[in-house]
């Protein structure tokens, strides 16, 4: 069996909804079918036999050409991999539960990996705002899983995240891990309004800037846990690990205005 | 039938019984070597018999920094119970009395089994609200805030049954010196097997047991028939010249491991041979009709 893949005719004229290419959804399901089900985001109609030129039949490995007006790569993923030759758009791996999506460009749209419980997200380039968020009115963001990012994401990654692991080799915007009550967050630098509200959950970056005043000092931190998380991610993410502190960081724990569980470390 | 006999040591044809049990396994690190060491062997402290003792518990091996979850020095103890619920209670009280209590320690699985005991799932409480659940991957650790930091354990590790408990192998010679010398050699040899534990201790029992009494409240009572002060009895089993007896007993992962535990203890004291006062090996049995497992001495020379 050969990968299922979808290679892009043109550029699309319109946001298309890729929330079908999952093997859950396509399983079963001839070329003709595949190839007839409804993508457009408007009452043009488009299939993705319209916009992409489909080959292979395995549909537990599906490959797609990337454009960031792909939007809902691999949500709602149960199983197997999606590896996107590109870009994608908005809510990319959202409320995934297992498998893996990789993107070889940048999420280019908001809301990566929200409310994923498990699997993985790896991103190459850089990813937009609210990566392992919550969507407006969630609860929850991120609840499980490993997102990677090789660049640098936008503001509110990790929002009101629950679970799990998100890790951005570069920058990390404003207001990172915000509202959080669990899970872990690990940046070369995290912006201001870092950790704010957060209940419970772990922020870790080589700088911070601008700590909260409602976040209190707990001294050094040199337990475990750090080389439990750096070998972690030097297995699910090779290059990683680097990015865990060494030698003695500092530990603040917060946000005290909020239930105070959480920390921040700081190389 | 011609007699056995390794090194012109005399080798009973008899074999040691042995009995299913369950095990579990934990990994103790800590910031060095030593307290690794203090820590597990305090935890692995009164675990001879599981009888009198709720379990059977040792050291398997030293692990290097390479080895540990969290790349410090650590060791790996396996502890033997009944069944399971039995050995959840156990970890319960040994890991948080001394592992818990250990300065710099952490405690991880020490079993990669899919049948799981909770470990940190009840430690945690310690914690009293302030513990962090951390999961990276499937694995969750417990972060429990303890005075010198933070104390780092798993929340579960493995359950193996089938296990065995209760290899075992006599050392019988002219003096009790020269015993202990052959002993303390076959326990060395004996403990490079992975996946066994040696629990009596410094791996050695110098009081073997039969089953029952004369006093209706003893299950087990001396093991008369090699006792050299009883020779004379009717039903003595030593020689004339034999001054003294040590027994070593194997807990193992498998049936192989504790058979290739007991060939290097028989062989380790029969290279010391009669010229240093070792005479015969012999096993304990009980006739063979209380243990699944039958270790024959003959099949290990």
């Amino acid at each position: 069996m050969a990968a299922l893949t979808f290679t892009l005719k043109a550029t699309p004229p319109e946001r298309l909804d890729l929330s079908a290419l999952v093997p859950a959804r396509l399983t079963g399901l001839s070329a003709a079918e595949i190839a007839a089900l409804a993508i457009g985001s408007t009452r043009s109609g488009v299939t993705l036999g319209d916009m992409f030129d489909i080959a292979g039949d395995d549909p537990t490995e599906i490959r797609i050409t990337g454009h960031e007006r792909l939007d809902n790569v691999g949500r709602g993923l149960t199983g197997g991999t999606i590896a996107v030759d590109g870009d994608v758009g908005i809510y990319a791996g959202r409320a995934m539960k297992a498998g893996t999506v990789t993107v070889s460009g940048s999420v280019k749209g908001p809301y990566l990996g929200t409310a994923m419980t498990g699997g993985a997200i790896r991103v190459a380039g850089d990813a937009a705002d609210a990566v392992g968020g919550a969507v407006p009115g969630a609860m929850h963001g991120q609840a499980g899983g490993l997102i990677v990012v090789g660049g640098s994401v936008g503001d509110y990654a990790g929002d009101r995240m629950r679970r799990g692991v998100l890790v951005v080799k570069g920058y990390v915007g404003d207001a990172a891990g915000v509202r959080m009550v669990g899970g872990t967050i690990v940046a070369r630098a995290l912006g201001t309004r870092a950790g704010l509200g957060m209940k419970r959950g772990t922020l870790i970056g080589k700088t911070v800037a601008d700590l909260e005043p409602t976040f209190v000092p707990t001294g050094t931190y040199d337990f475990p846990f750090l080389a439990l998380l750096r070998r972690y991610l030097e297995t699910e993410a090779p290059g990683t690990g680097a990015l865990v502190p060494q030698k003695n960081p500092r530990r603040y724990r917060g946000d005290m205005a909020a239930l105070g569980k959480g920390e921040i470390i700081v190389d | 039938m011609p007699d056995l006999s390794l090194n012109g040591v005399r080798i009973d044809d008899t074999f040691a019984e042995a009995f299913d049990m369950a095990a579990t396994g934990v990994i103790i690190t800590a910031p060095t070597a030593k307290w690794a060491e203090i820590a597990a062997k305090t935890m692995t402290g009164f675990a001879t018999s599981v009888i009198a003792c709720g379990c059977e518990a040792g050291i398997d091996k030293i692990l290097s920094p390479e080895e540990t979850p969290d790349g410090r020095p650590g060791v790996r103890a396996l502890i033997f119970g009944f069944d399971g619920a039995g050995l959840e209670v156990q970890l319960r009280n040994r890991v948080g009395q001394c592992v818990l209590t250990s300065p710099g320690s952490a405690c991880y699985s020490g079993l990669d089994t899919d049948k799981r005991l909770k470990l940190g799932a009840t430690l945690r409480f310690f914690g009293d609200g302030h513990q962090i659940s951390k999961k990276l991957g499937k694995t969750r650790y417990w972060r429990v805030p303890v005075m010198d930091g933070e104390f780092t354990v798993e929340h579960d590790t493995g359950l193996m049954e089938g296990t065995i408990g209760g290899g075992n192998v006599l050392i019988l010679g002219r003096s009790f010196d020269e015993v202990l010398v052959a002993a303390e050699a076959a326990v060395e040899a004996a403990s490079t097997v992975e996946g066994v534990i040696l629990p009596f201790p410094g791996g050695i029992v110098r009081s073997g047991s039969k089953v029952g009494s004369k006093y209706p409240a003893m299950i087990a009572s001396t093991n008369d028939t090699f006792s050299p002060v009883l020779r004379g009895n009717p039903n003595s089993n030593l020689d004339p010249d034999t001054g003294a007896v040590l027994e070593l007993v194997m807990d193992g992962l498998t049936f192989d491991a504790v058979k290739e535990s007991m060939r290097r203890a028989v062989h380790a004291a029969c290279e010391l041979g009669p010229g240093r006062g070792i005479q015969r090996i012999s096993a304990g049995n009980y006739g063979g009709n209380l243990g699944r497992h039958h270790f024959h001495l003959r099949d290990l020379i």
